[in-house]
Order: C-alpha cells, then structure tokens, then sequence
C-alpha cells in the first residue's frame, strides 16, 4: 500500500509537471515532450490502480493493464502525428513556435490552387 | 447490487449485430484502399457510403419499431469485464444525421477528388477519401459507444482522421491550423483519459450503464468529472477552448470542413452528454449546469460577434459553429436537476438534440456553399461578393435557407429546436438563458445578411473563373432543404430521443 501510495504521488507529480508544459511553453517540439510526460504520469495512475486492485484480494487487476496498453499505443501514434506535421511545417516556414500566427491568414489561398 | 443485476441483463438484442456493422464498413473500405492501391480508393468509398447509409437506416429503424435500445455485447462478455455497443434513441437519429451527411459530403467531393477514369492517384485523393471513412468509423463508434474507454479510444480514431483533413492541401497557414487543432486534442484526450482512470480506480468499472448506479457525489468523482468535462469542451472547441477552430474549420478544403463542423465537434459534445446524463447522472447539480451553460452564453455571443468582424466568408462561417455550439450547452440546465422529472426537461432533451442535428445540415450546406462560391469567382472575400447572386442562385438560396435555420426562423429545423429550448427557459424559470438565445439569434441574423446582402447586390456582370456544374448547386439545397425539413417536426418532446432513457416523460404537456 506504501509503494501504491508512492508511485500516486509520482504520477500526480508527472501530471502536474506535463500540464504546466503544455500550457507554458510556446515550442511545439517541448508541448508534444510534456504531453508525453503527462501521459506517463496517467499511464503510472494506470500501474497503481491496478495495484490497488491487488490490496482487495486479487494478485493484481489485468484491466487497467490491458487499457495501459492501448494509451499508450494512441498516445505514440498521437506523438508521431503531432512530429509529422511539425516537420512538414518545419520544413515549410522554419517555425517551430505557437507564438507568432494569426488565425485569420489561415486557408488564405483556399482560391488560389 | 440490485440495480446491477438489473443492468447486467443486458443481452445482444437482435438486431445488435448491424452496430458492430456500421463501425467496421467504413473501416473495411480503408483496408480494400490501401490493398487496391490509390486507383480505386473513390469506388471503393462510393460503394461503402451507400451500404453505410442503408446500415444507419436500418438501425434507426430498429430501434423505432422495437422502440428499445440496440444492444450489442461483443465477444459475449458482459460488463464490466466486457464491452457493450449500445444504440438508444439519440445515437440511431445521431447515426442517420452523420450517413446522410457523410454521403452528401461525398457527392460534393467527387469533383475535387474525384478519379474519373480510376488512372491516375493523386495522394490528396486517396488521402481524402480513406479520411472520409476514417471519421464516420469513428463517429459511429462514438454514437454506439457504452464504455467511457472504448469511447476514448473511438475518439481518438476521430481526432487522428480530422486532423490530416485540415492540412490536406498542404499551404502553411493550414498545416500550422492543423497542428493547432492536435495540441488541443491532446491536451482534451489526455485529460479525458485521466479521468477515466480515476473513476475506474474508484468504481471497478467504465462501463457507462454500471457507472450511474455506483457513482456518488464524492471528491474523485467530481474531479474525474471535471478533468473529462475540460478535455471534452477542448475537443469540441467550447468557449474559451475554441481558438483552433476557426483556423482549421476554414483553412481544410470544402467537404472537409463540412464534415468538421457539421459532425466531428459533435462527437465529443454526444460525450459529454453521455458522461453528465447517463454516467452520473446525480452528479449534475444546479451549479454545474449553469457553469457549462455560462460557458455555452459566452461562445454564443463571443462566436456571433466575431462572425460578424470577418472579411472571409469560410472564416465567418467557422465562427458561427462556434456560436452554434454554445446553443447545446443549454441542455445541461434545462433537462437536468429539479425539472429532470418535468415535460419542459424532455422537450429541452428533444430540442438540444434538434439544434444538434439542424446545424449538422445546415452547417455542411453553408461550407459546401462557401466552396462553389470559392471555386467560381477564385476568392472568398466578403466585401466582393457582388453579384454572385445572379451567378450562382441555387446556391446563395442554399446558403439562406441553411442561414434561416441558424437564426432560428421558422419553417427550419434550427427554429423548433431554438423554440423548444426557448420555452423550456421560460417555463423552468431560467428566463437569463432565454435572453442570450434571442441576442444569438439576432446576432446570427446580422451575419447571415450580411452575406446574402452582398451576394445579392447588383454589380457589373460578373465573370466566373470556372463555370459550377448545376448537380453541385442542387447538392447543397438538397443538404440545406434536409435542415429546413426538420422544421417539421412537430413542437413536442420526440418519442424517438427518449428511446432508451425510461426516466424522462414522454407524452406530456396535455
């Protein structure tokens, strides 16, 4: 129970640390570094509930296991996405910030093809 | 475990089978694509769209004779271990709503990405249609979902196939929009799922159906509440989470935007609905709805107001979906809480659903109206739309025929809706929320005229840069006549929606 309670703690830590992240930081790269770590600090939420289904009699609870595992699959998938385009637009303005657009140019050659 | 037993009598009804159908079509389309190769990627998706579209009526129809839930339990095993489909009354008509558009959408898209001589493979094509199906795949998931982790993972799959349709052109404003658009979906399915593990750690199940009979107004139910809720709302580009959307509403090519505001930021909505409604439906205090409706004020004159500032007419159009969201919102304070019990709650049930559904139609006709008038004069600036009128008739009446039924006058779908969620304010006493809707309706008429206005200004003759091909006109009236249609309906609580929710009265107001 000690150690569930530790790993709770981490996890909450982890969640705290991402969220701050991916609100503060303007570079996309590090937004998609601290949605990962965020991640990682559910998908370890995940471990200890899992965990605390062992302190009611069972060895330990498979189902958070078996949804771990699908987060984690959509949380690379969403990472790889994210990567992709930010290299496409890395590729196509040399930005890699959030900073500097104006939403009104976008789709601004919709016409022009 | 009384109220257990009762739940785990569900069983695969018999029809249950066509939900499991209505996901996995467009997902085989997607399979015979990439093994067919690009060349016959629009046939395959043509052939799916119409066995999609007959799957989702024979699935409304079930449930309309059987007037009963579908229910299917895959692999046999029941929750909470297992996974249960489950269509009520709302998810048949959501289902219907999303074929009829998803169809419509590819109609229209066959002159943009069409193959007509399944020679060459442009990768816009194939990227667009596999796209097509991979949303419907995902909204259908969504409408029949019944376990909030398997609804999470549907709308991912969501998410991942809209936001590719952003950027499909590949111009930097739009690929920017796109990875816009993703950092909010991040943001809103991680936080989603955080809460997903804290009601799972809490009360052994996801299943949504198990969820309201063991969760109890207590700290970790609220805060997995509020972590969802704030994930979804990010997701469904509620104030003021809405900043991606009008950069990636208006920057995706016209039958992408189409399905994205007319259906994509309603899937998350439906989730909101189920987790507040059907997950924990005690949890839904007085406080609480006014919160999400307060919100839902705000983007209705936050989204008007800029609608009525833009010089662009897919941008205006974009900002009206946002002020067109707002309205769902009402449906938290007025169907729940003391007056869940009331006929006014059923008939604001009936009319959050209503405005769902008519802007769905109404929303895809103005942006697949928006497109032809791009297409034909090469722009989509406001301020020279002179004479366009004449040009293009059938489509500018499209678009105020869908612009009516976004302000709420009759005979439209958007005006029963809005009528109903009207009266409902009235009678429940919530006369505050009354007022908002009739500054959103008029703020809705200013942006709508505004655009007709000078659609239908006479100047010099106008050229057109390409000549519009009158079955696309007809198209969008078709789309725009569907949203008018459910003006229809008549002005009471719908047998239909209540399908499935035995709490809420049906044949009231005597």
């Amino acid at each position: 129970m000690i150690s569930a309670t530790l790993f709770g703690y981490c996890g909450a830590v982890l969640v705290g640390l991402g969220l701050f992240g991916l609100v503060t930081n303007p570079e996309i790269l590090r937004k998609i570094l601290a949605f990962n770590v965020l991640g990682s600090g559910v998908f370890l939420l995940f471990g200890v509930i899992a965990r605390r289904g062992a302190a009611a009699g069972l060895d330990a609870d498979p189902v958070p296991q078996a949804l771990v595992i699908t987060g984690i699959v959509v949380a690379f998938s969403a990472t790889a996405m994210a990567v992709a385009l930010l290299v496409r637009l890395n590729k196509e303005t040399g930005e890699a910030t959030m900073s500097s657009d104006d939403p009104s140019n976008a789709g601004k050659q919709e016409g022009h093809q | 475990m009384t109220p257990d037993a009762t739940v785990f009598a569900d069983v695969t009804t018999a029809d249950g089978y066509l939900l499991v159908l209505a996901v996995i079509f467009p997902v085989i389309g997607i399979l015979l694509s990439m093994a067919f190769g690009g060349r016959y990627v629009e046939r395959i998706a043509l052939v799916l769209l119409v066995a999609g579209l007959a799957i989702a009526i024979a699935i409304f129809a079930a449930v309309l004779r059987g007037d009963q839930s579908l229910v299917y339990i895959v692999g046999n095993w029941r929750p909470p271990l297992g996974i249960a489909l489950r269509a009520d009354g709302v998810s048949a008509a959501m289902m219907l709503t999303i074929a009829v558009v998803i169809c419509a959408t590819g109609i229209y898209a066959r002159d943009e990405f069409g193959q007509p001589d399944a020679k060459v493979a442009t990768r816009g094509s194939y990227a667009f249609w596999i796209l097509l199906l991979a949303i419907w795949s995902g909204l259908n998931a969504i409408a029949v979902g019944a376990d909030l982790f398997n609804l999470y993972v549907a709308l991912e799959l969501l998410t991942f196939a809209a936001v590719p349709l952003v950027c499909l052109k590949g111009y930097q404003e739009t690929i920017k929009a796109a990875l816009r658009y993703m950092l909010f979906a991040l943001a809103g399915s991680i936080l989603y799922l955080l809460g997903t593990v804290l009601f799972y750690g809490a009360y052994g199940t996801l299943d949504i159906s198990l969820l309201s009979t063991r969760v109890q107004p207590e700290p970790v139910a609220w805060i997995a509440a509020a972590l969802m809720t704030t994930g979804l709302l990010a997701k469904t580009a509620l104030f003021p989470l809405h900043l991606w959307l009008p950069p990636a509403h208006a920057g995706a090519p016209a039958p992408g935007s189409a399905v994205l505001s007319a259906l994509v930021v309603k899937g998350s909505f439906i989730l909101i609905v189920r987790l507040w409604f059907d997950a924990m439906p005690g949890l839904l205090t007085f406080a609480a709805a006014q919160l999400l409706a307060a919100l839902g004020a705000g983007a209705i004159l936050f989204g008007s107001v800029l609608a009525l500032r833009q010089a662009r007419l897919k941008l205006l159009i974009a900002y009206s979906t946002i002020a067109q969201i707002g309205y769902l919102f009402f449906i938290f304070p007025l169907a729940s809480g003391d007056s869940a019990s009331t006929p006014w709650a059923s008939i604001a049930w009936t009319g959050g659903w209503l405005q769902l559904f008519s802007h769905a139609f109404a929303k895809a006709a103005m942006f697949m109206a928006a497109g032809l008038i791009a297409e034909a004069l090469g722009h989509d600036q406001i301020s020279d739309l002179g004479g366009i009128g004449r040009a293009l008739p059938v489509t500018i009446f499209a678009f105020g025929l869908a612009g009516l039924s976004l302000m709420g006058v009759p005979p439209s779908g958007g005006f029963v809706a809005k009528w109903m969620l009207l009266s409902a304010t009235v009678m429940e006493g919530q006369w505050w929320w009354a007022v908002i809707m009739l500054v959103g309706g008029l703020l809705a008429g200013g942006y709508v005229f505004m655009v007709l206005g000078k659609a239908l200004s006479v100047n010099a003759p106008l050229t057109l840069r390409v000549s519009v091909p009158q079955h696309r006109q007809v198209l969008v009236l078709a789309v725009a006549l569907c949203a008018i249609l459910l003006g229809l309906m008549p002005l009471q609580p719908s047998g239909l929606l209540m399908i499935g929710r035995p709490e809420m009265h049906t044949n009231v107001l005597e």
